[in-house]
């Protein structure tokens, strides 16, 4: 049995808003502990100094030395989470540095994560999960080339998607709204295995992702069970061919948006979710619903539109969709109002999480988001960048878990 | 006896002196002694589960931080109860700390709201200082009557 992965917690007001336990809880739940790194008085006197962000909140200073401790090696750790009260304005200023400090300065996988009193062990366990993936499965995750025949599918919160590979190639897709999750998956494993003409037999591995990973996962009988961060940062690269170097993963997903700053495939930290309705693939949905269109036509429509002239930037949905119909009814066209719900998506992103993790070059936007022209144009725009996305973006979670996958199949073959 | 509330509300070193002095130290030791002495263990080390922050809403409005919320279900209750209060500004950390300064500010405002007996000092950094510190308090407390030696 491996030892449970050291994850060092550095926050401040965790205890007293009551989520101390749920931190542990989640941490526990992918055998995992946290613990406080332990520091003397006079590390603590020394190192502030030395750091340059002179706070008020002893907390904060507390939580400065302490990931001090954990960059020059005093204290020994596997990954890092940093957390605050979530509206603090101290913390939030600290919470970011200490993320950028330790991700310059360190190997250490890190997350941060603004918490309330309704907190739950629920909501952090994928990016525990996370960083318990990246702590042990470090060489699984160095993989950059798909072998044999495996399959990869992909639970997730709006639709279920399937993919088989076979010597480094994509030989067949599934793809289905996620309803009753065991019979879309169902659904999604049949076609692909129909599209690639093989039967379950012929598959040698199965890895499976997204949030009815463990349900599905034990239904399949698969070799890997991954939360979705690290299992699409992979698919990302690997279809962007971008496997070694910098890059940023966005995944605007119908219930979660994941920003993910990635080295040599490995995610080095990321944020998840954290927003309302009103910046999630939902938001756009509803859109679509409105304009009376299929969603897929909504990305060519904002591509015809100028998002300038509508005003429409709400975090929740309610709200967001009474700008749209308060645009209309204004008179505004819907290619503007098209284009005006992709910015708004957008610009919450760039505002909300794009901030906690470092942009490097090349971006690159996936899942079924990614396809919505108009919001890869908002993204582009608001990152002054050019955005990568690449091909079976949609699929990017279920390549990802078939590609990490085929680690198991040298070892069933042996 | 007059019920005095400590800042730094952990300091071991007010709440002695204020004790020897025969008057009841309210501080950290008393709020958080009854969290971790009541039953069941849902939220350890402190205790303080979800339903502690918004009991702290009778003090700060729901816009304020979960954390400042949790901490004034704690020293809430001892603030209204004070009679007195010690404040010692810019305490080492050695001498008591209290981790958010946000709560700390509404804290001490809170304290002077009141309109009790109050003596405010800096954390002495010499010896001399230091004896003075000592002979405020002590001439602080014996103020307040009530209390003995």
């Amino acid at each position: 049995m491996s030892r449970p992965v050291r994850i060092a917690q550095l926050t401040c007001g965790a205890e007293y808003s009551g989520v101390q336990n749920e931190i542990a809880e989640a941490a526990r739940a992918v055998d995992a502990e946290v613990f406080y790194p332990d520091i003397s008085l006079n590390d603590l006197r020394r190192d502030l100094g030395s750091f340059g962000l002179n706070v008020k909140s002893p907390d904060l200073k507390l939580a400065i030395a302490r990931a001090q401790a954990l960059v020059t090696g005093k204290v020994e750790a596997d990954a890092v989470f940093i957390g605050s009260c979530f509206r603090c304005a101290e913390a939030a200023i600290v919470r970011t540095e200490l993320r950028r400090y330790i991700h310059l300065n360190s190997t250490l996988p890190v997350v941060s994560y603004s918490f309330t009193e309704r907190t739950t062990s629920g909501t952090l366990l994928t990016r525990m999960e996370a960083l318990t993936t990246i702590a042990r499965r470090r060489a699984l995750l160095a993989r950059e080339e798909q072998t044999g025949i495996t399959m990869g599918v992909d639970s997730g919160s709006s639709t279920t998607k399937c993919v088989v590979m076979k010597d480094n190639e994509i030989i067949g897709t599934g793809w289905e709204p996620t309803i009753e999750v065991l019979r879309s998956s169902d659904l999604v494993v049949e076609a692909a295995l129909a599209e690639a003409g093989l039967t379950i037999n012929d598959i040698e591995a199965i890895g499976t992702t997204g949030y009815g990973r463990f349900l599905i996962g034990k239904h399949l009988n698969a070799d890997l069970i991954q939360e979705e961060l690290t299992v699409n940062s992979k698919g990302a690269v690997y279809l962007a061919d971008t496997q070694q170097g910098p890059a940023t993963v966005i995944d605007i997903g119908g219930m979660d948006n994941k920003a993910i700053s990635v080295m040599d495939g490995i995610p080095g930290t990321f944020t998840m979710g954290g927003i309302c309705a009103g910046a999630s693939g939902r938001f756009l949905e509803m859109t679509a619903k409105r304009l009376g269109i299929d969603i897929t036509e909504l990305g060519p429509l904002a591509m015809k539109g100028k998002s300038s002239g509508v005003p429409m930037n709400s975090y929740c949905i309610v709200f967001g969709t009474q700008s749209l119909v308060n645009a209309l009814a204004a008179g505004s066209t819907p290619e503007d109002v098209a284009a005006a719900a992709c910015h708004s998506v957008a610009e919450q992103i760039f505002e909300q999480q794009l901030q906690e993790v470092d942009i490097r070059e090349p971006v690159i936007m996936v899942g079924g988001t990614s396809l919505i022209q108009g919001l890869v144009r908002a993204m582009g725009e608001l990152l002054q960048t050019e955005i990568i996305v690449p091909h079976h973006s949609q699929y990017i979670g279920a390549t990802g878990a078939a590609l990490l996958a085929s680690g198991f199949v040298d070892g069933k073959k042996e | 006896m007059a019920k005095v509330f400590i800042y730094p509300a952990t300091s071991l070193m007010l709440s002695d002196l204020v004790a020897r002095f025969g008057h009841k130290p309210l501080g950290s030791a008393l709020s958080v002694r009854e969290h971790i002495q009541a039953g069941g263990f849902d939220s350890p080390p402190l205790q303080i589960t979800p339903e502690d922050p918004k009991k702290g809403l009778h003090w700060a409005a729901v816009e304020v931080p979960s954390g400042v919320r949790g901490r004034m279900s704690l020293y809430g209750p001892l603030i209204e109860e004070a009679e007195a209060a010690i404040i010692i500004e810019d305490s080492d950390f050695a001498f008591g700390c209290m981790g958010c300064a946000r709560t700390n500010e509404l804290l001490i405002f809170l304290l002077k709201q009141k309109g009790i007996p109050l003596i405010e000092l800096s954390y002495p950094k010499t010896k001399e200082e230091g004896v003075t510190f000592v002979a405020s308090i002590k001439t602080f407390l014996a103020e307040l009557g009530g209390g003995e030696e």
